[in-house]
């Protein structure tokens, strides 16, 4: 039992939702669903719903950020007002600034910055319902849209939580088992060389945990990576296109 | 804080004695700047400190104040954590609303403490669901010599450990100090090309790919942590950071005495 007294894993190590410790929730991701857009892509893991947009390269505003070496990539999470339990007051507050702040970092990591410079590669990560692990499923559809757009990277950015909760280490912690939880590790690789490229942890966690957390963390990137390329396979297959 | 202009030979200069495995100020890569820490400095607020680390300074102050419990938690007394980075403090600083870099200060000390439990909520409760108290940390950077998190989470810390809630002021009894319990410790390590080292001062954490702050309590545990910055980090040098995180975070710990 948790130290709130919540069982959240039962004897044969199964999860509420039914699944396993290192079992991720159902994902799916469908590229370029946005006409406007230079490149779009909607995702679903579990519960959460999550639109992103990329629009760009293009002038950079404000014109004080433009770098003359590259382009910047400037990432705006927004949390819609309907998308939690309580209304969210619509608007940029703290945990989004640094949450955009962090997943403008790791993108930056991929994006080819300095074929543009002085540019601006906007991408915007909308959570139309929320589950936890919002933070992992926005960066993991930009990362989509960022290549439906046609933008030089890298490699594509997966991402996913790991976390703790009754006392178990598990994978992709949903909204109980995060509320009720005693640990959340949101991580991103690049899955061409396992870099961690975002990282986070909060709550109370041995070395041991942790360890295991990273490590089951990165495992799963890797399926989730799979996914990714699957849509956008299925969005420029001979069939796919219009 | 990424606009500032290093020049090219100054990180040329950086990366050659990296390479000799020494740093520009004589330290080891997991020696950390002389810490002072003053506790008390402003008497105007319910817990104060003012830490030097190397030339950074920062200043932490605690304000007290009676307010309404959130509804989820009607028996919690309530946090808040503010970061200003002001002009004062450094030449790419500016005024107006919190910078991004503010807000991820703000966020990482805060995380810090909430997550390490460092404060006694429960024992924050006037009357539940009625009255509570809401504890302000604001952190102001005074001289901006890099590695701003752990100086401001030894700043906050150290308010918290020596701050009294102020009863009297507010009608609700005798003055009595706060009630801390856990001591979350911040330690920061920077990549350079393959190296890492604690605690970058500024030209360091500028020409760092990225950066790892890491929170632990007594026991070595962790209670937070952030990455920063664009560059990736190994599972390897993770797992160094992690160790060098430990290690001196003890040490700092002992400095706080």
């Amino acid at each position: 039992m948790s130290e709130n007294g919540i069982t959240m894993v039962d004897e044969n190590g199964m999860r509420l939702d039914g699944r396993t410790a290192e079992e991720h929730r159902p994902i799916k991701i469908e590229a370029g669903v946005l006409k406007n857009a230079d490149g779009s892509a909607y995702l679903e893991i579990g519960k959460n719903k999550v639109l992103a947009a990329v629009y760009g390269p293009r002038e950079c505003h404000p014109r004080h950020m433009q770098n003359p070496t590259r382009a910047i990539i400037q990432c705006k999470y927004n949390m819609q007002a309907y998308s939690v339990g309580d209304r969210k007051r619509p608007g940029t507050d703290r945990r989004s600034t640094e949450i955009s702040k962090i997943i403008s970092e790791a993108l930056e990591n991929v994006v080819l910055t300095e074929l543009y410079p002085r540019a601006s590669i906007d991408v915007y990560i909308e959570i139309l319902q929320a589950n936890a692990g919002t933070r992992c499923a926005g960066l993991t559809a930009a990362s989509v849209a960022l290549a439906d757009a046609g933008i030089p990277m890298r490699d594509i950015i997966p991402a996913i939580a790991s976390g703790k909760a009754d006392g178990h280490v598990l994978l992709d912690l949903n909204k109980e088992e995060d509320n009720f939880g005693e640990a959340d590790v949101p991580m991103a690789i690049v899955p061409g060389t396992d870099e961690i490229v975002l990282l986070q942890m909060d709550g109370h966690m041995t070395r041991e945990e942790f360890d295991r957390a990273i490590e089951m963390g990165v495992a799963a990137c890797h399926e989730v990576s799979d996914i990714q390329k699957d849509a956008l396979r299925r969005r420029y297959s001979a069939e796919g296109c219009e | 804080m990424s606009n500032e202009i290093i020049s090219e030979i100054r990180r040329d200069h950086l990366l050659n004695l990296l390479a000799k495995g020494e740093r520009a100020d004589g330290r080891a890569f997991d020696e950390f700047r002389p810490i002072t820490v003053e506790t008390g400095f402003i008497e105007s607020a319910d817990g104060s400190a003012r830490v030097r680390m190397g030339d950074t300074e920062v200043i932490a102050g605690l304000k007290m104040i009676p307010g309404t419990p959130y509804p989820d938690a009607p028996a919690s007394g309530v946090m808040s954590t503010g970061a200003e980075l002001i002009p004062l403090a450094h030449a790419s600083f500016e005024s107006g609303p919190p910078s991004p870099d503010a807000v991820e200060l703000a966020r990482v000390v805060d995380r810090g403490i909430r997550e390490s439990k460092m404060i006694d909520m429960d024992d924050l409760c006037i009357e539940e669901g009625k009255e509570v108290w809401m504890c302000f940390i604001d952190i102001y950077a005074i001289n901006h010599d890099g590695n701003l998190f752990d100086a401001s989470n030894l700043a906050a810390v150290a308010a918290l450990r020596t701050a009294t809630v102020p009863m009297e002021q507010y009608g609700k009894g005798e003055d009595r100090p706060l009630k801390t319990t856990c001591v979350p410790i911040s330690v920061t390590m920077a990549k350079i090309g393959n190296d890492l080292i604690v605690d970058p001062n500024f030209d360091e954490g500028h020409i760092a790919s990225c950066r790892l702050t890491v929170a632990t309590d007594e026991n070595g545990d962790f209670r937070a942590m952030q990455k920063g910055g664009s560059g990736g980090i190994t599972v390897a040098e993770l797992g160094r950071c992690l160790d060098m995180a430990v290690e001196k975070g003890r040490e700092i710990r002992d400095i706080l005495g």
